[in-house]
C-alpha cells in the first residue's frame, strides 16, 4: 500500500473570505499560465496543478477543459 | 422518550453527536467552534435570566400596588429625566457586554487564514452528496470521489438512526485542519454539521468555504439546511472523524478500490 501525503493547498491571503470561488479559478489559470510560459513538462507547475484540483469541483475543471479546447475560455491563459 | 432525553443529557459517558427525540439543548461539542457557540449561549443566557427576573419583578410590583382597590387616584407622572437616562443607558451596556464575546467569536469562526491539512469538497445534488478527495491527484479525472446516499426508511439496521445514516460516509482525520468546500450541482443545498458548528450555504456557480477542526474521532450527524424540493428531509450529512493513520489507509484503500 502506497503511503499518502497529507498536503493540500495552502490558504491564500488573496483570498481570505467565504467564497472560494475566485481562488479556484485563480489557481486554474496560474497553471494554464505557467504551463503556456514554461512547456507542458515543466515540473513547477505541478503544485499549481496540486492547487487547482483540490480547490475546484470536478464539475467546472472539465467545462473549463472544454471551453480551453473550443478556445471560449474566460480567463487571461 | 423525556426520560431518555434527560439521561443524554446528564448521565451518559458516551457524547451525543446526533440529536435525540425531545432534545432540548445543542449537541455536544466536536470543535472548538461549537465549544465557542455553547459558551456564548450561555454567557447571554445569564443577562437573559437577569432581564426577566427584574422586569418581571417591576410587572409584578406594579400589579400589586398599583390597582384600583389599593389605589383609586392614578398618578400622573408624564415624565422623569433620571430614570429615561437610566433605562436608555443600562439596556446598551447590557448589549455591550453581549456584542463583545458574540463578535470575538464571529470573527474567530472566519479565521480561515491557517493552512489547512485536507480539502475535501462536499458537492449538493438532487437528492445525494458527492464528495471529492482531491488532494491526491495527479491528473484532471482521477479523483478519489464517492456518492452519499440516505439509507432509506425501511432498510436501516439495528442501532442505525432513521433518516440520518447514509451509505458512503465522510471520513474525516481527527484533531487536522479541513478546509470544506461547498458547492452544489444543481440547486442551493446547505451542510450542516451541528456537533461541529458548521452550517455551510452551497449556492450554485459559487464555492463557499468553511473550516473545522474536529477534537475527537466519532461519528457526527447532520441534515441538509436549505429546502430545496421534495426530498429536502432525505439527504443527511454523517462525518466520521477517525485518527490520522486510519485515514490515511482509508485514503489508500479508496484509491486501489477506484483505480480497479
Amino acid at each position: 500500500m502506497a503511503e499518502i501525503e497529507i498536503k493540500t493547498a495552502p490558504a491564500d491571503f488573496r483570498f481570505p473570505t467565504t467564497n472560494q470561488t475566485r481562488h479556484c479559478f485563480t489557481r486554474y489559470v496560474e497553471f494554464h499560465r505557467c504551463v503556456s510560459a514554461k512547456g507542458d513538462e515543466a515540473a513547477e507547475c505541478d503544485k499549481f496543478a496540486k492547487y487547482y484540483r483540490s480547490l475546484c469541483p470536478a464539475e467546472w475543471v472539465d467545462k473549463w477543459n472544454e471551453q480551453r479546447e473550443n478556445g471560449t475560455f474566460a480567463g487571461p491563459l | 422518550m423525556i426520560l431518555r432525553s434527560l439521561e443524554c443529557r446528564f448521565l451518559t459517558i458516551a457524547l451525543c453527536d446526533a440529536a435525540e427525540p425531545w432534545q432540548l439543548g445543542s449537541q455536544d461539542a466536536a470543535t472548538p467552534m461549537m465549544q465557542g457557540i455553547i459558551d456564548l449561549h450561555h454567557d447571554i443566557f445569564f443577562f437573559l435570566i437577569l432581564i426577566l427576573v427584574f422586569v418581571s419583578r417591576m410587572l409584578v410590583r406594579a400589579l400589586w400596588h398599583f390597582n384600583e382597590q389599593t389605589n383609586p387616584i392614578p398618578q400622573r407622572i408624564v415624565h422623569g429625566t433620571t430614570i429615561e437616562i437610566i433605562r436608555t443607558i443600562f439596556p446598551s451596556v447590557i448589549l455591550l457586554f453581549i456584542a463583545i464575546p458574540s463578535f470575538a467569536l464571529l470573527y474567530s469562526m472566519d479565521g480561515v487564514l491557517v493552512d489547512p491539512a485536507i480539502t475535501i469538497k462536499a458537492i449538493g445534488h438532487q437528492w445525494y452528496r458527492t464528495y471529492e478527495y482531491s488532494d491526491y491527484n495527479s491528473s484532471d479525472e482521477q479523483s478519489l470521489t464517492f456518492d452519499s446516499y440516505t439509507i432509506p426508511e425501511d432498510d436501516p439496521e439495528l442501532g442505525q438512526s432513521r433518516l440520518l445514516e447514509v451509505d458512503n460516509r465522510v471520513v474525516v482525520p481527527a484533531k487536522t485542519h479541513l478546509r470544506m468546500i461547498v458547492t452544489p450541482a444543481d440547486v442551493p443545498h446547505s451542510w450542516a454539521v451541528p456537533s461541529s458548528g458548521v452550517k455551510c450555504d452551497a449556492v450554485p456557480g459559487r464555492s463557499n468555504l468553511t473550516s473545522i477542526s474536529v477534537q475527537r474521532e466519532g461519528v457526527y450527524y447532520g441534515q441538509c439546511s436549505e429546502i430545496r424540493g421534495t426530498n429536502h428531509a432525505f439527504t443527511p450529512i454523517v462525518v466520521e472523524a477517525v485518527t490520522l493513520k486510519d485515514y490515511a489507509d482509508w485514503v489508500s484503500n479508496q484509491l486501489i478500490l477506484q483505480t480497479n
